[in-house]
């Protein structure tokens, strides 16, 4: 696998630099940057040039559709619009899209953290009308694929084995998921009145740049789980870091707010949005505590701080009888 | 650990001047034993005839329910602790992935 991914990085890079400065021109470009380097995501830049490579498994027609909403006019100013280049001489292993650099959120100043441009974003994104067909958001089959990953690194773990899913906070997780409406574990289409929107479907602080950079203005970045859906799974993450104690009031409260002020759908105007976030907000904990503990089997290490905030809030959520859970249980 | 008799949330246990309450994590209601009230309400008169009063000790008050902040039956006690620790640390990394 390393010698894969290592020259995926490498032609990733070789890539991006052709195309951030005309050729024949002197070279004084640094040497390309490696961004992100997984198994579903590997990105590189190069200059202004950024290219990902996307799972294997990608789903090509529908990246297309992804990468064609990028590109739509009817989304400027809420996405980060793609690269036009000709695609790549040879088809690859995995498909690569190219796009423009742009700056992200600084992870040292929380306090700079653009919490009511993104939920302006998703407000804005949620009420366009889908401009073609598209294929769902994906979130509850991230969450569903986090919750398998979990199982799998636990019956892997050779120091767990004796314990397997034992373990109490792989036991929450479970319980948590078991008690999700089969809809949000990615089982069975949405109902209705959460279907339709369409969504980012992944959305964290690392899914936001300024393009221009340094300092244009903020957009949404990452299509590979967009698609239509359930709004409110794009308001989960948050919602799910704040049930746990990890995001402070104030900015749950600052999100919420300028989301509600942008006319966004997921969740009514005022009053209570918990009824409408409770589900995405449970799918999301638990996906989030599975993918923790996958880690720390993968890594044998204890969970952090904050891992174990989103641990201990599926076992919250696991002891809540399930009649209290919104909607069917099954 | 105790769930709460009317919204079946769980319920924190807080020490109040010696006085054990539970507190629902949902619904903010408060739970006392038999005699606790009692105990509350002995320990109001010893305080009202101290001159001047002490201030109560921060440290040992349970939350107040913060007005119109709505959250869910299963979120977390919203009482510092959690967020003084996050700025100094800056942010996790778990804001920043999927």
């Amino acid at each position: 696998m390393t010698t894969t991914q290592t020259s995926v990085v490498h032609d990733l890079g070789t890539l991006a630099h052709r195309l951030s400065h005309p050729a024949r021109t002197p070279c004084v470009c640094e040497p390309p940057q490696v961004l992100a380097d997984r198994p579903d995501g590997t990105v590189v830049r190069s200059g202004a040039i950024v290219a990902k490579a996307h799972a294997a498994d990608t789903d090509r027609d529908a990246l297309a559709a992804r990468i064609a909403l990028a590109a739509d006019p009817r989304l400027a100013g809420i996405l980060l619009p793609p690269l036009t280049a000709p695609a790549p001489a040879a088809p690859t292993a995995r498909p690569v899209t190219l796009w423009p650099l742009g700056a992200p959120v600084d992870p040292t100043d929380p306090g700079a953290a653009p919490w009511a441009e993104a939920a302006d974003l998703l407000a804005r994104l949620h009420r366009t009308k889908p401009p073609f067909p598209l294929p769902p958001m994906r979130g509850p089959a991230k969450a569903a694929r986090a919750v398998a990953r979990m199982r799998a690194a636990l019956r892997d773990d050779a120091t767990t084995v004796s314990t397997g899913l034992r373990d109490p906070a792989a036991l929450s997780v479970l319980a948590g998921w078991r008690a999700l409406p089969a809809w949000a574990r990615g089982e069975a289409p949405a109902p209705a009145r959460r279907a339709g929107a369409l969504c980012h479907g992944d959305l964290h602080l690392g899914q936001l740049v300024r393009h221009p950079a340094p300092d244009g203005s903020w957009l949404l970045i990452d299509m590979d789980d967009a698609g239509v859906g359930d709004p409110a799974w794009d308001l989960g993450r948050p919602a799910a870091w704040y049930a746990a104690g990890l995001l402070a009031p104030e900015d749950w409260a600052t999100f919420l707010d300028a989301y509600r002020a942008a006319g966004g759908p997921a969740v009514p105007s005022h009053g209570d949005p918990w009824p409408a976030l409770d589900v995405p907000a449970r799918a999301l904990t638990v996906q989030t505590a599975a993918v923790a503990l996958a880690k720390c089997a993968a890594e044998q290490r204890d969970p952090d701080d904050h891992e174990q905030l989103m641990i201990e809030s599926c076992a919250r959520i696991a002891t809540l009888p399930p009649e209290l859970a919104p909607g069917p249980a099954s | 650990m105790m769930q709460c008799p009317k919204c079946h949330a769980q319920m924190n246990t807080y020490n109040r001047n010696g006085v054990q309450i539970e507190q629902c994590n949902g619904c903010r209601g408060i739970f006392l034993d038999y005699g606790e009230l009692e105990s509350l309400t002995r320990l109001e008169s010893q305080w009202a005839q101290q001159a001047p009063p002490a201030p109560p000790a921060p440290q040992q008050a349970y939350p107040p329910a913060p007005p119109a902040a709505h959250a869910p039956a299963w979120g977390a006690p919203q009482h510092g602790g959690h967020y003084g620790h996050r700025r100094q640390k800056g942010f996790g990394r778990m804001l920043f992935s999927s």
